[in-house]
């Protein structure tokens, strides 16, 4: 999971300082693993230095740093690549799909292209392994089934995302209203 | 609602569906729903259940006429074909493998795999030797005399893709084939399937809502709320 690429979608949203970055990540995508505060700082700083997002101004008050960051151009290509490049097809791949789909609806843009490149690529690998398998002895077969069995798990899971989108999107909408 | 297919553009094809539409009742089962199968090749309809894969096949197929749109085989236009006609072009030109009940439970395997081309006007003897050809190659000889209620599940729908095949279709329709059966079963039928088909050049259709099934085939196109599309995911 990249959290240069989270915290780059959720700065779509705009400006925000790393503590609401934080608050906004662990609510949509942190549940079971919330960023540490020197995450979000250590990835900022390398997000600034890249210029994928700049500075835009220092409140004062107490606390570490009161900075608050905006995505740049550059930036926004680097989220939109990342968004539109599917994932390559391993097993457990949900936390970093799951945080793809959540960040596209986040950021106004269509999940469902998300799911449906992703499906494509899956199948793709499925056919590759489908075929090395009918090629191959029994070894190949058993390697190749354990990796099929995880990949259609997978695509069950796109496909019940894709049935449940929209009431996904609702639920993040809901979510965000929430935080502000 | 998104659909969404990898299609064969390179190719003429051979069976073209074009945005057809069908209603059952208010339920619309397919809304400007297209395919495309060239020769030789396989392509897989996916899609949740209900989502109009298997009204799609019927109406490519030529068993189901669609309320609008247009199907197109072979330089010919299915939809305004007659019945008789749509039924001697599925009988010569189609196979069909449907997830079961499709053999004739009074006859036995052998009779059922050579009942095409007795109903193509082959006398038994040929027929039943073509049969027998097609028995040993699907290593079912066993269930030769046997009728399909008598066998395993993996042997009759093994029985079923010979029948499909016997009389040499050029396009194979096979609606959920595996279905009803389990893991190792279910690959042996596919593989039997997809290495015969190569073999004659036949193209199959090929509806499953389960992706190691899909993955049998050269591509895949989704159908989603009764929809297709083409050329999303290139």
């Amino acid at each position: 999971m990249s959290i240069g690429h989270a915290l780059l979608a959720l700065l779509e949203a705009g400006p925000r300082h790393g503590y609401d970055l934080k608050r906004a990540y662990d609510t949509h995508l942190g549940a079971d693993r919330p960023l540490h505060y020197g995450q979000v700082y250590s990835t900022l700083s390398r997000l600034l230095r890249n210029g994928l997002v700049e500075a835009v101004g220092r409140e004062s008050g107490d606390g570490p740093d009161r900075k608050r960051y905006a995505i740049t151009d550059a930036g926004i290509t680097d989220v939109e690549a990342w968004l539109a490049a599917p994932e390559k097809p391993e097993v457990y791949l949900q936390n970093v799909l799951y945080a793809k789909v959540v960040l596209a609806l986040l950021s106004g843009r269509d999940a469902q292209r998300v799911l449906d490149a992703q499906r494509a690529e899956h199948l793709k690998h499925m056919r590759e392994l489908t075929k090395r398998k009918s090629d191959g002895d029994l070894v190949d077969q058993l390697i190749c089934d354990h990796a099929l069995f995880h990949l259609e798990a997978d695509l069950r899971w796109l496909e019940l995302t894709t049935a449940r989108i929209d009431q996904l999107a609702e639920q993040v909408r809901t979510t965000t209203e929430g935080e502000t | 609602m998104s659909t969404h297919t990898t299609d064969s553009l390179d190719a003429e094809p051979l069976l073209q569906a074009t945005e057809l539409f069908k209603a059952f009742g208010l339920t619309e089962a397919l809304d400007r729903a297209s395919l495309s199968v060239t020769a030789g090749e396989t392509v897989a309809v996916m899609g949740p259940s209900g989502s109009g894969k298997s009204t799609l096949l019927h109406c490519a197929a030529g068993i189901m006429k669609p309320d609008a749109g247009s199907v197109r085989y072979d330089g010919r236009e299915l939809t305004t074909l007659s019945d008789g006609e749509r039924s001697e072009l599925r009988r010569t030109e189609f196979g069909f493998v449907f997830q079961f009940g499709q053999l004739v439970p009074e006859l036995t395997c052998l009779e059922n795999i050579a009942l095409p081309l007795r109903l193509g006007g082959m006398r038994r003897k040929p027929a039943e030797a073509e049969a027998e050809h097609w028995l040993a190659t699907f290593d079912v000889t066993d269930a030769a005399h046997k009728r399909p209620g008598d066998v395993s599940g993996g042997q009759t729908q093994r029985v079923a893709v010979a029948r499909a095949l016997v009389t040499t279709p050029r396009v194979i329709f096979a609606d959920e084939p595996t279905g009803a059966l389990d893991s190792l079963n279910g690959e042996l039928v596919m593989r039997l399937l997809t290495q015969a088909a190569r073999d004659s050049g036949a193209a199959i259709v090929l509806v499953t809502h389960e992706a190691r099934v899909a993955a049998y085939a050269d591509r895949e196109v989704i159908v989603r709320d009764g929809r297709t599309k083409t050329g999303v995911l290139a």
